[in-house]
């Protein structure tokens, strides 16, 4: 029944929406999720990111639209009856169980026959390689350990659909990184449908086939982690994607798709996203390793040196041009701090928006 | 030249003892001496009756029906009210849990702890009389024809000791309750968990100690149970408490021993249950209850 | 939070808040029977007094000579709370601060009179005073009372403390500050939230505190608590409604210390603070 259960072909989201009193937290949210798809919702704390996940799960109700696995409609379901695993922020682990007892929480709660539920339960501590840890409790695992029981433990019921809350925001530097890999493995072996909540671009960039960028509760955009990051239809897509320059100017030529920026006399070209007249203010952006040093003062932008780190390859410095405007740049070179320095703007990867 | 050997001064350091340890040693000696001593001061004295060898007075006690009576006339008022307390205080913990203004409703319950059990007696003996609002109000709705008979007797009590008692179980339970990560119930709803298997798989075994020691607060309070068994039941009888015998012996019979030995047998009994809710404590999860890594 | 609409959850709800209205509305009543009393002419088998007036205040007042059982009731009420707070504070930060071989059998050592009721500790208790000639006098009926508020205030104070990170104060030794000064320039004006807290609780508690007192208080020593508890018992005496009176003003004595006190406290604190200890050991 469970298996069956799993079988489906599209979680629909339909104009999903929760207000509390009169602020919209999610306003209608229409989103349809293939079979075996990772999808992450990512965007800035407030964006309503984890409201949708909550609505999704049932532990938050929504207040408009509704949520379809197939046929069957869920947002009016709670969410003991939705059938769906989850991995929580802060783990959430049953702090009384052991490992095998947390991770057969959900097995036991459908009255699963108990040798069936331990072949199973050890099946997922084998994936998520905590075979040996079984009848310790949670409290005697490290973070990353207590991760790997959440995980196993939302897995482990075969759900229709896997939520992840932010999973590895409570860990460090070095083990977020390896958990990033351990949860694209698994997702890669057992291939269920996850949604995955995050405010980190590189992992949604890492881990997700498809990223829906939230923003002040609404779709901002969707699509694949290469053309998020390569094509951001907004300016605050393209800050969140690591566009980090921002150059104002007055939009002097256009050409189709392509445009000439005016900065403070330097010509700027890249391609124009949105609406924009000849003579409209418009920004530029630009990723801080699209704007390099150069020797020639031609169309540069003239700056002066504030901070330079050290990289390791290479550095990474910024400067303050004249209008106090700060530039993010890359330097092949050291360049000393207080002196003036040119940079020039890589027309291929640099994008125009209306201001 | 400097001492090879370090000083005792900083051996006592190294062990934590130094000045500032020293601070404490004020309080300790006051409550050794006002806690302690008149505390060991009764159990020998318990054994030096007025007559007899010395354990007259205990075998005194255990041969009088109006001596030994008391242990359960106490214990049949204390432990139905430390049950009904818990078994109310749960419910409405987990409820209130929910609650974004919780302050007024834990304010007003926090008043009669704090009025004490003199007021609340008094207060009973007008409410809960004859002609109290109680009685009238049942008999307005229909429920009763006469006035029911609830002072000057066992239910007299027994509703004082709810009254004080209950605000204090709950509040106490309302504490153990909200340091419980609702993360937790989260994630038994999200695998499959309803209602009444979240209480009886996560709520429960991890409320289950603080449950204990609520309920051994709650009874040794009740089994205290002092002025309002005077004030507001039948001191001669049915409410003749162990603290009454403990009283009378001392001050209207000044037979300081016996009344010591009586003492005893009061601690003696707390310390029974309190034990036997312990040990039923340890079949459980001790430890946090929080979800995992703050 | 989790939604439930079923009918037999709503059923539940309703079943739960019925219970605490009950309770509260009995509470209430009960509060209001009193007050209503106090100021009642005659009121004998209807729902309201007869008529209103304010004497029985006069008389109570002479009769039960309250204005000396204030008077001793807050003398001793803050001799108690002047004591416990020197005693309780110092130690408190001594057990925050150290660890030492023992420190366990000395908080058992304070938990002890906390958890024990007053009753059963308060006989041996009222026996040695009185062997000691302190019995019946006002300084017994304060080291009476002393017995569970010192501890109290250490319990309450103990984590108010450790939560002060001691490199402030090894800052302030770095900067030239003696034990005396870091005390008084430096943890004090930290630390007086939480003893402000903690010395109005243990005023409400010693105000309301009867068991003690009862034992150990002479005729000139008693406090309102206690004489309340004398009148009560003695009621064919005096009119009821003299009685009432007295419940009143012991009431507003109590109460108005408890809400001064529940602007630095939460009210699950008054029985949670000193409670958990036992849990954590």
């Amino acid at each position: 029944m469970l298996l069956a259960s799993s079988q489906f072909d599209e979680l629909r989201l339909d104009r999903m929406s929760r207000s509390f009193g009169t602020v919209n937290a999610l306003k209608d949210i229409s989103l349809t999720i293939r079979k075996g798809e990772f999808i992450a919702l990512l965007g800035p704390s407030g964006c309503g990111k984890s409201t949708a996940l909550n609505c999704l799960a049932g532990l938050l109700a929504t207040t408009g639209g509704s949520i379809y696995l197939d046929d069957r409609r869920l947002d009016q379901l709670k969410p003991e009856d939705r059938g769906f695993g989850m991995v929580f922020q802060n783990y959430a682990l049953f702090p009384h169980m052991t490992v095998k007892a947390n991770v057969g929480f959900g097995l036991k709660m459908r009255g699963m026959a108990k040798a069936e539920a331990a072949r199973r339960v050890d099946e997922a501590l084998a994936l998520v390689r905590l075979e040996t840890q079984g009848n310790k409790l949670p409290g005697q695992l490290s973070g990353g350990q207590q991760q790997r029981v959440a995980i196993a433990r939302a897995i482990v019921i075969e759900p229709p659909l896997v939520l992840m809350d932010e999973p590895l925001s409570n860990l460090d530097a070095k083990l977020r990184l390896e958990m990033r890999a351990e949860i694209r493995r698994i997702h890669n072996q057992l291939g269920a449908t996850t949604v995955y909540v995050t405010h980190d671009q590189d992992e949604a960039l890492s881990l997700a086939d498809r990223i829906v960028v939230l923003r002040d509760g609404t779709i901002r955009q969707m699509g694949s982690p290469r053309d998020l990051y390569e094509n951001p239809d907004h300016l605050d897509v393209a800050e969140f994607m690591g566009y980090r320059n921002r150059l104002a100017g007055t939009l002097v030529d256009r050409d189709g798709a392509r445009g000439t920026v005016d900065v403070g006399g330097v010509k700027l070209s890249g391609t124009v996203r949105g609406d924009i007249a000849t003579g409209g203010s418009a920004i530029v952006v630009a990723r801080s390793d699209d704007i390099t040093v150069t020797d020639s003062k031609a169309n540069a932008l003239a700056a002066t040196v504030e901070t330079i780190e050290y990289r390791g390859r290479e550095y990474v410095g910024t400067a303050r041009k004249a209008d106090s405007a700060e530039v993010v740049f890359h330097a092949a070179r050291p360049v000393s701090v207080g002196n003036p320095v040119s940079l020039s703007v890589d027309a291929g990867r640099t994008l125009i928006f209306p201001a | 030249m400097a001492d090879p050997q370090p000083s005792l001064r900083q051996r006592l350091a190294l062990r934590g003892i130094d000045g500032v340890t020293l601070l404490a040693l004020p309080a300790i000696l006051f409550v050794l001496a006002v806690f302690i001593y008149p505390f060991a001061y009764g159990l020998l004295l318990s054994f030096e009756p007025k007559e007899g060898g010395a354990l007259a007075n205990y075998q005194r006690f255990f041969s009088d029906p109006f001596l030994y009576r008391t242990i359960a006339t106490t214990l049949w008022l204390a432990i139905p009210v430390t049950v009904i307390s818990l078994a109310l205080a749960v419910p409405i913990a987990l409820r209130v849990r929910l609650m974004t203004r919780q302050r007024l409703l834990t304010t007003i319950l926090v008043l009669p702890v704090t009025l004490g059990t003199v007021l609340v007696a008094e207060g009973l003996l007008n409410y809960l009389g004859p002609q109290g609002w109680f009685s009238r109000t049942l008999m307005l709705f229909g429920v009763i024809e006469h006035p029911l008979k609830l002072t000057n007797n066992y239910w007299g009590v027994f509703a004082s000791l709810i009254i004080t008692g209950f605000p204090f179980t709950f509040l106490l339970t309302l504490s153990y309750v909200t340091g419980i990560d609702p993360a937790l119930e989260h994630a038994a709803a999200t695998h499959g968990a309803g209602a009444w298997q979240r209480f009886r798989h996560v709520f429960l075994p991890l409320l289950a100690p603080g449950l204990a020691i609520s309920a051994c607060l709650s009874f040794v309070q009740a089994f205290a149970v002092f002025p309002s068994a005077i004030l507001l039941g039948a001191p001669a009888g049915p409410t003749r408490v162990i603290s009454i015998a403990a009283y009378q012996a001392a001050f209207e019979q000044y037979d300081y021993s016996m009344a010591s030995a009586i003492a005893m047998i009061m601690a003696a009994v707390q310390m029974v249950i309190v034990v036997a809710i312990l040990a039923f404590r340890n079949l459980f999860y001790r430890g946090s209850t929080a979800g995992g890594k703050g | 939070m989790i939604r439930d609409t079923t009918i037999g959850a709503k059923l539940w709800i309703t079943a739960v808040w019925a219970v605490v209205i009950f309770f509260v509305l009995n509470l209430a009543a009960m509060i209001v029977a009193v007050i209503l009393s106090s100021f009642g002419t005659r009121w004998l088998g209807t729902w309201l007094p007869a008529g209103f007036t304010d004497r029985w205040y006069f008389a109570a007042w002479s009769e039960f000579q309250l204005h000396d059982v204030l008077i001793v009731t807050f003398q001793i009420a803050f001799i108690v709370v002047a004591l416990s707070g020197l005693l309780g504070v110092t130690a408190a930060y001594a057990l925050a601060r150290r660890d030492f071989p023992g420190k366990k059998l000395v908080m058992l050592l304070f938990l002890l009179p906390l958890l024990v009721p007053p009753i059963t500790f308060g006989i041996p208790l009222a026996t040695v005073l009185y062997q000691a000639g302190v019995g019946g006098t006002f300084w017994g009926v304060v080291i009476a009372n002393l017995v569970p508020t010192v501890p109290f205030v250490i319990l309450v104070m103990i984590p108010f403390i450790e939560q002060i990170d001691p490199k402030i104060e090894a800052a302030a030794r770095v900067f030239g500050a003696n034990t005396f000064k870091l005390f008084i320039h430096v943890l004090l004006p930290m630390l007086v939230p939480g003893i402000l807290a903690a010395l109005l609780l243990v005023l409400v508690r010693t105000v309301g505190m009867f068991e003690l007192t009862f034992l150990t208080a002479g005729p000139t020593s008693q406090t309102l608590v206690v004489a309340l508890y004398y009148s009560v018992f003695a009621s064919g005496v005096r009119a009821v409604q003299s009685i009432d009176a007295m419940a009143v003003i012991y009431m507003i004595t109590t109460l108005v210390w408890l809400l001064i006190a529940l602007r630095f406290v939460n009210p699950t604190q008054i029985v949670a603070r000193a409670k958990q200890a036992p849990a954590q050991q």
